[in-house]
């Protein structure tokens, strides 16, 4: 082990000394012999030089979406990211990760979340934004604890289009306080069933759950189901990107908005970190509710624009376990990602952007439809993804794509085994025509 | 008659009905109120429980009802004006009327000179 410990034999005799102990091993007396190991098979100490190429030759055999077209979504999602990005939030005065104790003190850092808040408030069509939660998933678990905290109701209904793993997670959040999940299913044109809808709906019911476009990259009609609902909480989880074309959910009738805020600029990090978005209607019984620190914007004595944490009454270090939920911070660093890229973009080149994923995505499903080997599967309006039904054997579709320096569709059947052979396919703004004619011409090459 | 609880609460019986609020120095302690949480009509409640929360700049407390029964009516102006407690706390800014289950709870209550002793003794 020499070689991974700093210190000099030197050293370790004069601390053993200091503390008059014989040797190292008479430390570990304590431990029974038996219980000990001689040694660890590792290879020796390597200098940094040595570290470095190991390190990146290993690197070099991830297949990432800078070398290979990227077809796969489900949740996290190939953007382009404008190198300004990366520029702005790294600047000292706003490379902090973590919301500053003394918060008042840090206005820059309040004022850039205050700013995120009103964004995704303009965005998502609501009233009232926190200054985020974790990821899409735990936010959506929030939004469910939330709505059996304001009806006091302990059911919740989640379309069976909700993302798999968002509903795993709502389980998890739901054990302790006992809300009881069900789901909805959903038709042949890929949205919810408003029939199931209706005859699953209660007085115990809290809440209902859809996604916005749902996993299988539908457009729900959110306007229908909110007409069903009554007094019933309308959770929606919603793609933040989709919204600069889709109608805002806040505006069709949505008590609560949802979502994960990576496709906002964030590069997908093997699956995260980015952040949760959390959004509410206008409401004072309402925002009492909520879960998430939430800045506000008032006035100093002198009359001065100022930035303060409000509404802290509801939190934890205040509340201690009465408090609404407890999150006690935000992902300041993920939400200021959000705030550049929604900035550079502005309202028109975020309706540039939708219109770009939702002509490719429609392009790339003609072309599959074109080869025969694929049909598409649900009849509904679609954004950037679609589930095709395929002819081909999956796993040689994908070994093939791969060699091809193509990182393939999602086979839903990992998740949902009644879905043999559906694949789930994604297209962005950021596949260019010839990825996806190069696609095409893999496929029917097989 | 007032009484008065150690928590800070008062109840007042009229008949059969309490009506239940906050003392003037426990709004005085709170400092702004912003928000009250009010019970539902309908709920019963017992002597002792929490039955809602009275939140201000710096805090969210709990309200103990000082009897026990059913509430029979809140008061629905301090959902929008929730200084009425500043105002008035032992008046306008009362929070509930509860018809009480057993009267006799009263005699665990302070009256208006022992709870003020309380108060002073306390500081």
């Amino acid at each position: 082990m020499d070689s991974y410990i700093p210190h000099t034999s030197q050293d370790v005799n004069e601390m053993l000394e200091a503390i008059g102990v014989k040797d190292i091993d008479s430390l570990f007396s304590t431990i029974p012999a038996e219980k000990r190991i001689d040694s660890i098979d590792l290879p020796g100490g390597m200098d940094e030089f040595s570290v470095l190429s190991e390190l990146r030759k290993m690197a070099y055999t991830n297949a990432s979406a800078d070398k290979y077209s990227y077809f796969l979504g489900a949740g996290i999602y190939n953007h382009v990211i404008p190198s300004a990005i990366s520029q702005i939030v790294s600047r000292g005065d706003f490379y902090t990760a973590y919301t500053p104790y003394q918060a008042e003190v840090s206005q820059g850092t309040l004022q850039s979340l205050f700013e995120f808040q009103t964004m995704i408030c303009e965005i998502t069509g609501m009233g009232i934004a926190n200054a985020s939660m974790y990821d899409g998933a735990s936010a959506l678990a929030e939004a469910v604890l939330m709505a059996s905290r304001y009806t006091q109701k302990y059911r919740a209904l989640i379309a069976d289009t909700v993302h798999p793993e968002y509903v795993e997670t709502v389980k998890t959040y739901v054990v302790g306080p006992g809300i009881k999940i069900e789901s909805i299913s959903h038709d042949e044109t890929g949205m919810v069933s408003v029939k199931d809808l209706r005859s699953k709906i209660d007085d115990k019911t809290a809440c209902v759950v859809v996604q916005y476009p749902n996993f299988y990259g539908i457009i729900e009609d959110l306007k229908v189901i909110k007409e069903n609902l009554g007094d019933i909480l309308f959770i929606v989880v919603a793609n933040p990107i989709s919204l600069g074309i889709l109608e805002a959910p806040g505006k069709l009738g949505a008590d609560i908005v949802v979502g994960d805020g990576q496709p906002l600029g964030i590069p997908m990090n093997l699956g995260g970190p980015a952040f949760g978005f959390f959004a509410i209607r206008e409401d004072q019984k309402l925002v009492r509710t909520m879960p998430g620190r939430i800045i506000g914007e008032t006035v100093d004595v002198e009359g001065k624009r100022g930035f303060v944490m409000t509404l802290q009454a509801r939190e934890q270090h205040i509340r201690r376990e009465k408090a609404t939920s407890n999150i006690c911070s935000n992902h300041a660093l993920g939400t200021l990602y959000a705030s550049v890229y929604l900035s550079l973009l502005g309202p028109e080149g975020l309706k540039e952007i939708g219109e770009l994923n939702l002509s490719k995505s429609h392009y790339l499903l003609e072309k599959l439809e074109e080869t025969g080997h694929f049909k598409r599967v649900f009849y509904g309006e679609f954004f950037n993804e679609f589930v095709a039904r395929t002819d081909l054997d999956v796993k040689k579709l994908q070994k093939t794509l791969f060699k091809n320096k193509i990182i393939g569709p999602l086979d839903v059947s990992r998740l949902d085994k009644g879905m043999q052979k559906h694949l789930l396919f994604c297209a962005t703004e950021a596949n260019t025509k010839e990825e996806i004619d190069k696609l095409i011409s893999v496929v029917e090459a097989m | 008659m007032k009484k008065y609880l150690k928590t800070h609460e008062w109840a007042e019986l009229n008949g059969k009905i309490a009506t239940v609020g906050i003392s003037n120095h426990a709004q005085e302690q709170l400092g702004d109120v912003v928000y009250v949480n009010l019970p539902e009509v309908g709920k019963t409640v017992k002597a002792g429980e929490v039955f809602c929360s009275v939140e201000s700049v710096k805090s969210a407390s709990d309200v103990y009802a000082p009897v026990s029964g059913k509430i029979k009516e809140v008061n629905k102006a301090l959902e929008s004006t929730p200084e009425l407690i500043n105002k008035s706390a032992e008046g306008d800014g009362w929070i509930a009327k509860i018809e009480v289950s057993n009267p006799k709870e009263f005699d665990n209550l302070l009256d208006k000179d022992a709870y003020d002793k309380f108060v002073k003794d306390s500081e």
